[in-house]
């Protein structure tokens, strides 16, 4: 028995060595480490006046040449397809930016979009004349933010303009709909019309970005969490060059989209806590039982 | 036609016809394994139900895995683990237990390398068993594409690749084995067969090889003793407490058997622990980006199985290389002749063998490490020293096992 716990002792040793090397060192070597800034977006100086949520909701109908803000009933003056024509991309409805976008970070952006951004060819030019009114429609924005937002709700507005989510059923035209095809031939036009228009998006989206921004249904199995939230963060410290723009996501934001990532990256993780004590502990029981058997058999032979 | 009696029970009737008890005496009840055995002994068992375990799990898998380069990826990664119930589960299982039986794999291994259970009489148990190791290579390789994730696609390049044989620039060979200038369908379509196919039934074939070796040399057990098994097994079916005491062998069933399912108890809750809360480990992060021909990953590995040999490969020239790498993939089957020494006896009793046994073991974790790692700096110089070992100490085992003293 006691040589039997030694040998254990020693397989489990190695085993456990050999998975420290594989896996928790080799990864350790392999990326390099950014440090997260906690969401602070330190390099913006702090705001030095306070914004007015009143006066900013006049300033903020500058903000309806492009977007719209479904909450107050204002439309966008052009669809997602006439705006990835002019400006490559669909600009988001601002219902929940108060919400899911850091103030100070929010503010700055008005001021001057693609330096705030880190992304060169930022499409929306500075929309703020001066840091008073940047700040007082930050604070507007904020205003009129709803209490809950989803995280399906912040993936959209955040990322879901650029990137896909198929497993999600999402597109950057928003969600797949819901079509009927021919019944004697099959074919479903109206699928095929969405498909064309997502199609013809998708172009002038790679046109602006270089690249089709990758769909993000399974990201949060190919990337570490850690890697996802120093990137949305700041994706320069990850990948430098990238086209991507920094965001500035506060921590609900964050929250949000990382939820929803796990959602679609992971979702079998509700099942897996449930069934997952039953069934190690069926074969705690099948050991205990198996033990009782063997010292059956085993009693008297030595 | 030969004579039938009137059988009086189903048993009986089976006996007449296929000799079901002669059946049991030689594979259960007089199979005689020694008694001086320790958990060890019960690794060939549990890799048994291992490969039990991926066989059914991959057949609930294949039932859902549609091997199309446009639809690989989203079948494994959508259909089967959002669609389909417990598919996830079934798909964690595939992948922790291709993991860990390799796990055993190794530890079934050193285990007979440690106790010498390779030689005098039990060559084929080896041969076979380094047989099935190939086997099972191939098999994790083949099943490493089918997710057809970046990693999928990139080891398929790198290690078809290979078969290039470096300065003989066998490209026309390469494009044979893939049926296309790069990994695409015809390679998919390829790997798919040999993985859901031919390679399953060529190691069930094995492992029925692998368990004939077994039954006439019998197994060998902690001090190498030379048992007389038919004494033993005399003193066994005698029957009384006292001369099955005196015996040195045990039943295959239900005795040793008893021992082995405990064994698999306590190694299946190990197991669906890493299915439940820690089957990342299994499932490379590079291969949940879908594969893409225009784009390198940055780091390219083989699981973690293989970081050995691959690492055997990396330090070197190309073609000194996959020379080193080629050799090294079939080393282990000559260690019954490399083992010059008459002993059968566990490595601590073996002077030099002792040494060269924690040694070799010591080196090849340390290729594993570095096989992972990028290839730069002290990393490569510590992966050139450690394959380099490798090879000193194959060479070193026929001297250091001559010069061995006869136990």
């Amino acid at each position: 028995m006691d040589k039997e716990l030694k040998i254990l002792g020693i397989v489990a040793a190695f085993t456990l060595l050999l998975y420290w090397g594989v896996e928790p060192f080799a990864h350790s070597q392999m990326h390099k480490h950014v440090e997260s800034d906690a969401l602070q977006y330190s390099d913006l100086k702090p705001l030095s006046v306070k914004g007015d949520a009143t006066a900013g909701e006049a300033k903020a109908a500058a903000c309806a040449g492009c977007h719209s803000i479904d909450t107050k009933g204002m439309a966008a003056p052009m669809d997602a397809m006439a705006s990835a024509d002019a400006y490559g991309v669909n600009p988001p409805d601002l219902s929940i930016a108060g919400k899911v976008l850091d103030e100070k970070f929010l503010a700055h952006f008005m001021l001057n979009p693609a330096e705030v951004t880190k992304s060169k060819h930022f499409a929306m030019p500075p929309s703020a004349s001066s840091e008073q009114d940047a700040a007082d429609i930050a604070a507007y924005l904020k205003s009129i933010a709803p209490k809950e937002v989803s995280p399906k709700e912040t993936y959209a507005f955040a990322c879901g303009r650029c990137h896909a989510n198929r497993y999600g059923k999402w597109t950057q035209l928003g969600d797949i709909p819901k079509t009927k095809s021919n019944i004697k031939t099959g074919v479903d036009l109206d699928a095929m019309a969405f498909q064309t228009n997502l199609g013809k998006y998708q172009n002038k989206l790679a046109d602006y970005m270089g690249k089709l921004p990758p769909d993000l249904s399974i990201i949060s199995r190919a990337r570490s969490e850690h890697f996802l939230h120093t990137f949305i963060e700041n994706p320069q410290s990850q990948l430098p060059g990238t086209a991507m723009p920094r965001v500035g996501l506060n921590g609900e934001g964050m929250d949000k989209v990382m939820e929803y990532l796990e959602e679609t990256g992971d979702p079998s993780a509700p099942a897996r806590a449930m069934a997952g004590p039953w069934v190690i502990g069926f074969f705690v029981i099948f050991t205990i039982l198996a033990y009782l058997w063997k010292q059956s058999q085993w009693r008297d032979l030595h | 036609m030969a004579h039938f009696e009137k059988a009086n029970s189903i048993g009986e009737w089976l006996d007449q016809r296929i000799g079901i008890e002669t059946l049991k005496k030689v594979m259960q009840s007089e199979y005689w394994i020694p008694k001086n055995i320790n958990f060890l002994w019960a690794m060939g068992m549990v890799l048994a139900a291992t490969f039990g375990i991926l066989l059914v799990s991959g057949i609930f898998l294949l039932m859902y895995y549609n091997p199309s380069v446009d639809l690989a990826f989203d079948s494994v990664n959508y259909t089967i683990m959002t669609e389909v119930g417990y598919g996830w589960l079934w798909r964690h299982v595939h992948g922790v237990g291709a993991s860990l039986v390799f796990l055993i794999i190794y530890i079934h291994m050193f285990t007979g390398i440690y106790y010498g259970s390779y030689k005098r009489g039990r060559e084929l148990i080896w041969l076979s068993g380094m047989l099935l190791f190939v086997l099972f290579s191939a098999e994790a390789f083949s099943g490493y594409m089918l997710p057809w994730g970046q990693m999928s696609y990139w080891a398929g390049m790198v290690i078809t690749n290979l078969f290039s044989g470096g300065s003989l620039h066998a490209d026309g060979f390469v494009e044979w084995i893939r049926g296309d200038y790069v990994p695409a369908q015809a390679f998919l379509s390829r790997f798919f067969m040999l993985h859901v196919l031919l390679m399953p039934l060529l190691i069930i074939g094995g492992i029925v090889f692998h368990f004939g070796t077994l039954r006439l040399p019998h197994v060998n057990n902690q001090d190498g003793e030379e048992v007389d098994f038919a004494e033993s097994a005399r003193l066994w079916k005698e029957g009384t407490t006292e001369s099955r005491r005196e015996s040195k062998v045990i039943p295959f069933s239900p005795v040793f058997l008893s021992k082995d399912v405990f064994v698999m108890g306590v190694y299946f809750i190990l197991f669906f622990y890493l299915v439940f809360y820690h089957f990342e480990f299994a499932m490379d992060p590079v291969n949940f980006d879908p594969a893409d021909g225009l784009k390198t990953p940055a780091h390219i590995y083989p699981e973690w199985y293989f970081l050995w040999s691959y690492e055997i490969l990396r330090p070197f020239s190309t073609n000194l290389g996959l020379i080193a790498f080629a050799i090294a993939q079939v080393i282990f089957f000559t260690l019954p002749f490399m083992d010059r020494s008459p002993n059968v006896a566990p490595a601590n009793r073996r002077g030099l063998f002792h040494f060269w046994f924690w040694a070799m073991l010591a080196d090849m974790l340390v290729l594993t490490f570095m096989g992972k790692l990028p290839p730069e700096g002290i990393w490569s110089q510590i992966g050139l020293v450690a394959a380099i070992t490798f090879f000193i100490l194959w060479i070193a085992l026929p001297i250091i096992t001559k010069i061995e003293k006869k136990l």
